[in-house]
Parts: C-alpha cells; sequence; structure tokens
C-alpha cells in the first residue's frame, strides 16, 4: 500500500498521485460503485489482492471455491440488484475457469466485468508458468475484452469496461491485467467514469414512424398478442410495460428471463412460452394477427419450427440491439430502440381496449392444461411426490416474495412454469446457456444482490453435483441461502427426451448422488430429507424460518415428466399435453 | 442445385473501425462461427486518422450478409459496416508475378505481354523479373495463364480493395453519427481527427 487511503477514493484526487496499478483498479471499482467482488486469488493476481488486504472496509470480497461459482455468484448478483457482477481471477486456469460463466452471461445479457490476472509482460507468448492467451480464448463469449500490460491504462480501461457491461444491451466484459502492469507505480489523476465511445452505440435512435406504424397496425388487430422477454427487466421498464399492457388490454405471455416483469397472477399475463411453456400462449402464437414482441430475441426454445412460426402474424419486434431484428423471425414493424422509451411512446398511440373474448380464448386452453396437466402435478394422488407440489407448496409459504434460482433440467422448467413471481428480479437462471451447476454459486450472488430478499435455489441432483463446493462459500461467508434439491436419481431432462425419443434407451442418466444432507452437514449447514408428502409443508416452513443456510433434498418420482412440451422440430401449435 | 446456392452472390463487405490489436479476430470469429468462408480479407488505414477500414469479400445471400453485418457492427470497436455487390464498387487486386529472366527474354516479347496485359515490369534482375498488374480477378488470372508455360516462379495476389460507388466518404458519416447520436461528453466532436489525444487507450 503506497499511499494513505484517505487520500484517495472518491472525489477523485486534483493532484496526481503515485499509486500502483492495483490500487488504481480498486479506486475504480469504488467509484463505479461496486460493493461486493466475487474472486479466488493466485500468482498472477496476487498484487491486486495484496491491494485488496488494505479495502477490507470499502470492498466486500467472497472467496469462491472454483471460479465458475466466481462467475455465476456475480451473475447472480447482476440478476438481482440490476448493477454489474464483478469478478477476480488469476491467470491461466483462473482464467479459463471462467468462460461457462462468460458465455452464459453474454447469451443471457448480463452485465458482468471479470478481471484476471496475467503473466508478466515480457512473458506473454512463452508458454509462461498460468500463461493462457486469455483475450482470444473469452473473445467469442464476451462483448468486450482487453489487455493491460501498462497501469497507466487502467483508469480508462476500467471504465470503458464498466459503460460496455451495463449500457445498451448488457454483457460480460474482461479486462486481463498482467502482473507488471499491477505493480507497476503511476500517477493517478483519479477516475472519471465513461460515458461515450466514438465508435459505440448502446442505444439505436428511436424512429417515430415506425412507433406510429406500430401503434396503426394494434389498434387494427383483432388478436393481438404480446411476447415479452428479459429485456424488458434489463432496460428497468416493467412500470412502462405494464402500462402498455393495460391499456392495451392484450394478452401477454412471457419467455423463461422474462418472468416477473409483471406479476404471475396479473389478468392478462397468459403464461410461459416456449418448450415447456403453456399450452395457451403456445398454440394461440399460430392464430394471433398482430404479435408484439417486447425485449426477447425469437431463441428457438420459444419458436420452435421457425418455419411454422407465427406465420399468420404481423410482428412488431422491439429491442434495443438491432442485430435481433429479422435475426430469426421476420418483422413487419421493427422499432429499433430502449424500451423503456419506446413503450411510453407506443402506449400514447394505442386506443384503450378491452380484449376480452380473445383473452378467453388463452383462459379455455389453460382450463384443458390444467386438467390434463397441472391438476396432477401440483395435487398428485402416486405415492411420490412431485417437483410441482413441491414448488406449489413454496408458492403458500413464501407467497411469490421469494427470489427463485434455479438450475437447469427438469426442476428449471417446473420452477418456472409454477413458480409465482410477484416482483422484478425475482427469477434467475440459467436460460440461454443452459448450465448445470448454476443455481448454487448465481444463487450466493443474487443474496448479495437483494440482501433483504429470501433466496431460494432449486436445483436437480444432477446440477447440484457439479458446483457443490460452493457450500464452503456460503459456510465461510456465513451466506442466508435456502436449498432445495428435487431429486429424482436421474438426470431427468435427458431421461425424459430418452423416453420420448430414444424408445427408453436410458444410456448413462442413471446419477447416484452422496449423501447431500450429511455433505451440508460436513459444511456446517442444516438440512432435512424429506420423502412423504406429509413432511412437506413443515419442512418448507423450517427451510424458510431458519437462520442462515438450509439445505432441504425433497425426494421425488424418478420418471415424471415435464409436459406439455413442444418437441424438437416441431412447430409451437404442436405442442403436446402428454 | 439449391435455392440458397442460386441466391448466393460475391459481396464487398466495408467496415470501419477504431484501430484496436485483436478486432481482427473479433470480426473474424463472426464469419467462422458461421462457418462462411472469406474469400478476401484487406484491412488498413482510412482516409480519417487512427479509423480502419476492412474489405471483406465472401460468397453469400444478401440476407445472411444483411445479418452478418448487423453482427459486425454490434462490435464495440466498430462504427459502421455496409455491404455491397460487385456493381455497386469500383474494386481492384494487385498481383505479382515472379519469372526468369532470361526465359521470358529469350521466348516472349515482353513489350507485347505488358501491353496486351496492362501490367509493368516491377524489378528486372539476371535472374528473374517481376511483373505487376491490378485488375479484377480475371484480368490477373489471364497473366498467370500466359506466364505459366515460361515457368512462372511465384505468384501472389493481393486481398480485394473497394470503393464505394454511392458514397460520399466516411468522414462525413461519421460527424453525422456524432451530431445525431453525440455522447454525454459533447466536447469529443471537435476533436475527431486528432485519434490517441482524444480517444487513448
Amino acid at each position: 500500500m503506497e499511499v494513505a487511503q484517505e487520500t484517495l477514493t472518491t472525489p477523485a484526487p486534483k493532484t496526481a498521485v503515485e499509486v500502483s496499478g492495483s490500487v488504481a483498479l480498486l479506486e475504480a471499482l469504488i467509484v463505479e460503485g461496486v460493493d461486493t467482488i466475487f474472486g479466488y486469488p493466485g500468482g498472477a493476481i496476487m498484487p491486486i489482492y495484496d491491494a485488496l488486504f488494505d479495502y477490507n472496509d470499502k470492498l466486500n470480497h467472497i472467496l469462491v471455491r472454483h471460479e465458475q461459482g466466481g462467475i455465476h455468484a456475480g451473475q447472480g448478483y447482476a440478476r438481482t440488484s440490476g448493477k454489474v457482477g464483478v469478478v477476480f481471477a488469476t491467470s491461466g486456469p483462473g482464467a479459463t475457469n471462467l468462460v461457462t460463466g462468460l458465455a452464459d452471461a453474454q447469451i443471457d445479457s448480463t452485465p458482468v466485468v471479470c478481471i484476471t490476472g496475467q503473466v508478466f509482460a515480457h512473458l506473454l507468448g512463452t508458454d509462461a508458468f498460468q500463461e493462457t492467451d486469455v483475450i482470444n480464448i473469452t473473445t467469442p463469449v464476451t462483448k468486450w475484452n482487453y489487455q493491460v500490460t501498462d497501469a497507466n491504462e487502467i483508469p480508462e480501461v476500467i471504465a470503458k469496461a464498466f459503460y460496455i457491461a451495463k449500457s445498451g444491451r448488457p454483457g460480460p466484459v474482461l479486462i486481463d491485467i498482467t502482473k507488471n502492469a499491477q505493480i507497476q507505480k503511476f500517477n493517478f489523476e483519479g477516475y472519471t467514469p465513461c460515458n461515450h465511445i466514438r465508435s459505440y452505440r448502446p442505444k439505436p435512435i428511436v424512429r417515430p414512424q415506425y412507433v406510429e406504424e406500430a401503434a396503426a397496425l394494434i389498434n387494427q388487430a383483432k388478436k393481438p398478442f404480446i411476447i415479452w422477454g428479459q429485456g424488458v427487466i434489463l432496460g428497468s421498464a416493467e412500470q412502462e410495460f405494464k402500462a402498455f399492457v393495460e391499456k392495451s388490454g392484450i394478452p401477454a405471455a412471457w419467455t423463461v428471463l422474462g418472468a416477473g416483469a409483471i406479476p404471475t397472477d396479473h389478468p392478462q399475463n397468459v403464461g410461459m412460452l416456449g418448450m415447456h411453456g403453456n399450452y395457451g400462449p403456445n398454440v394461440l402464437t399460430n392464430e394471433c394477427d398482430v404479435l408484439i414482441a417486447i425485449g426477447m430475441r425469437f431463441d428457438d426454445r420459444v419458436t420452435g419450427r421457425l418455419d411454422k412460426y407465427a406465420k399468420q402474424a404481423k410482428v412488431v419486434h422491439l429491442d434495443i440491439d438491432p442485430a435481433e431484428i429479422d435475426k430469426n423471425v421476420k418483422s413487419t414493424v421493427p422499432v429499433w430502440g430502449d424500451c423503456k422509451e419506446t413503450l411510453p411512446m407506443l402506449t400514447k398511440l394505442v386506443e384503450e381496449k378491452q380484449h376480452t373474448d380473445w383473452l378467453n380464448t388463452f383462459n379455455e386452453y389453460t382450463r384443458k392444461e390444467v386438467e390434463a396437466v397441472i391438476h396432477d402435478e401440483l395435487n398428485p394422488t402416486t405415492p411420490e411426490m412431485t417437483m410441482g407440489e413441491v414448488i406449489k407448496q413454496l408458492n403458500e409459504i413464501t407467497k411469490g416474495e421469494a427470489i427463485i434460482v434455479t438450475d437447469v433440467g427438469q426442476h428449471q422448467m417446473v420452477a418456472c412454469r409454477y413458480a409465482k413471481f410477484n416482483n422484478t428480479r425475482s427469477n434467475v437462471t440459467s436460460g440461454g446457456l443452459g448450465t448445470m451447476g448454476f443455481a448454487l454459486p448465481a444463487a450466493i450472488g443474487a443474496k448479495f444482490g437483494a440482501k433483504d430478499r429470501t433466496v431460494v435455489a432449486i436445483i436437480g441432483d444432477g446440477g447440484f453435483q457439479m458446483t457443490l463446493q460452493e457450500l464452503g462459500t456460503i459456510m465461510q461467508s456465513g451466506i442466508d441461502v435456502k436449498i432445495i434439491i428435487l431429486n429424482n436419481r436421474f438426470l431427468g431432462m435427458v431421461r425424459q427426451w430418452q423416453e420420448l425419443f430414444n424408445e427408453r434407451r436410458y444410456s448413462f442418466v442413471d446419477i447416484q448422488s452422496p449423501d447431500f444432507v450429511t455433505l451440508a452437514s460436513a459444511y456446517n449447514i442444516p438440512g432435512k430429507r424429506i420423502d412423504d408428502r406429509t413432511d412437506l409443508p413443515n419442512a418448507i416452513n423450517e427451510l424458510l424460518s431458519t437462520k442462515g443456510s438450509y439445505l432441504l433434498e425433497v425426494m421425488v418420482t424418478k420418471e415424471n415428466n415435464v409436459f406439455p412440451m413442444v418437441p424438437q422440430g416441431c412447430s409451437v401449435a404442436e405442442i403436446r399435453l402428454k | 442445385m439449391s435455392n440458397q446456392d442460386i441466391e448466393k452472390q460475391e459481396f464487398n463487405i466495408t467496415v470501419y473501425t477504431e484501430n484496436q490489436i485483436g478486432l481482427l479476430s473479433r470480426i473474424a470469429i463472426i464469419f467462422s462461427r458461421r462457418k462462411i468462408n472469406i474469400e478476401s480479407l484487406n484491412t488498413s488505414p482510412s482516409e480519417i486518422d487512427k479509423i480502419h477500414r476492412f474489405n471483406i469479400v465472401i460468397t453469400e445471400s444478401e440476407e445472411v450478409v444483411r445479418k452478418l453485418v448487423r453482427q459486425i457492427e454490434k462490435q464495440v470497436e466498430v462504427l459502421k459496416a455496409y455491404y455491397h455487390t460487385n456493381e455497386d464498387v469500383i474494386w481492384q487486386e494487385l498481383a505479382l508475378y515472379k519469372v526468369s529472366t532470361d526465359v521470358i527474354a529469350e521466348k516472349v516479347s515482353v513489350e507485347r505481354l505488358l501491353r496486351e496485359n496492362g501490367a509493368r515490369a516491377v524489378v528486372i534482375r539476371k535472374d528473374y523479373t517481376v511483373f505487376e498488374t491490378t485488375g479484377h480477378r480475371e484480368e490477373t488470372d489471364n497473366l498467370i495463364n500466359i506466364l505459366q508455360p515460361y515457368g512462372l516462379i511465384e505468384f501472389v495476389r493481393s486481398a480485394r480493395v473497394a470503393i464505394i460507388k454511392d458514397s460520399d466518404g466516411f468522414n462525413r458519416k461519421l460527424r453525422e453519427f456524432e451530431r445525431l447520436e453525440p455522447g454525454e461528453d459533447v466536447i469529443e466532436n471537435e476533436y475527431l481527427n486528432q485519434g490517441e489525444k482524444v480517444f487513448t487507450m
């Protein structure tokens, strides 16, 4: 530590102070409003960690057990707080362990800034110890990345990193800092956040004529249908979206990442789209006359077979990313722009209506789905418990106020289908990449991002075993995360596909697990396993009322399937109820 | 031949970028990820200091090219990307041919060869001569065919460079962008051509 901290941090010093690159980095993070860093030290990032030792009171560092856990925690933090998640890792294996999380953050538009240490600049390209070409490795999975080899670059590069990560369509940024730049002293003239980069235009200019054309189409429509995605949440446009939905009277359905932007029980919320979405919104996508897509990217899990997707409909697509317009589905009217800006313009021009008959059509389909699928899933008469009834019980106790973090697989789809969300930023899941192992570390981050809220991680027995070492992080940092393992003793989603499409050839999906409760106990985390539904209410009450973390393992039916389902290669209208 | 193949034609993609290490790789990945072959790629400074210009040639359908250009434009350091058909641009490739001076002097009417092919001799040494020609692919190919029987030793052709016919140049466009979408710190606009003094990295 070269200078007294009082002389640094905000406001920026008027005269230059000689500091190391590491100190300049930490000063920059403080000005950017960073309060929590998830990370793991190592040789090439030691100068930064050495400086961090003196910043304990300003920067809370959470020592994870694996860098993948670090970045998923950063993602969870970003998703619940709306701020940028920050992750530290060392060079070589430390950096490569971030790749899965970077890819996940890239596809789910999560703002994360990763700082990796790198070998000394003079060793670059020599196959030095723990050297990897992290910039080239991470180029396809970052919104931007940059290698710093001189401490003088640090303030400006960090400012750019934060600006790029959080502006426009958010995404992950990786800054690789060579060890010499971390150590090097330079004249630090203070830190100014970035608000403009010449070559970078985070938001396209809104073209009012397109908004007018969109409004005209919507006003003429007999069967308009809104489908919304995470863009509404990322743009903090929940209120603007609600105003549009309510004035227009149009039924609205959501993608997995859009969940919670308006409450689950909102009368115009007609459910979830996609492969395991609700019956009505999927079928009626192919019957609406105007499809209004807001902040969503027509992922293949949502559209099913593209050549049969909403062919009858005129499509209005609102998106901040021009590259998403016409990428998968051709739009009739593209509305480029930030939906926080475009939605109020559109709301102003749409006529106040109630599409009662059309909305009732969705309700008819819901009734059909309840009868065929939902009733039995939530109120089973079979001896073994279903995943759905666990979620139902959780809803009853949390009243839709909890943050639900899910892993990937059957439990994820069940949780997304049945969990109730009263609030935005409550559904944290790996939507685009489908990363097993995401939930436990993401829940850790989610709790730091929303300290006053209850965070429940719902995880399958397979995914839990991918990153269960993060129980150590929970133990050491005293984090309050409620963990529910839905254990069906299978890699359930793959098994479901094998059952439906591979003549029940269950190839390597029968997975054994350790005693999760004993394992949690080894980390000083209390827990319980139940396999009788009469124990379920008390067990969930105990989970939620116990101070600190708790692990509840629920043994559920082995061979249960998630329905409805749009089989791959089929149209959304061909969704199967069983 | 499928319909998609019939739709395919040569497109010239022009990209204006900041001069940034690693950007070439970022742009190349956009093509390789989609298994699209880059037939020709040239990068050079543009008419604006510190702004580089890529010329990329691919054979694809217009729909694919349009999507690619949007993906390219998404990159942080890319200022603008355009695509054009061959009819929309004036383009040239440079070719160099090395032949044995003895053979060529003895067996070929050099003067005629140069005149007919719009070529010129760049270097004439005792042991070899290097000719240069510029033009479209078929023109530079033609000289290969002529020289091949005389023991063409070495041949090299540059990437394509292309000027867009219907363009006022990028300088004006850039100023227009800045006017329409200024940063909060608009003072930057006054220093567009001062490169690193303002846009250091």
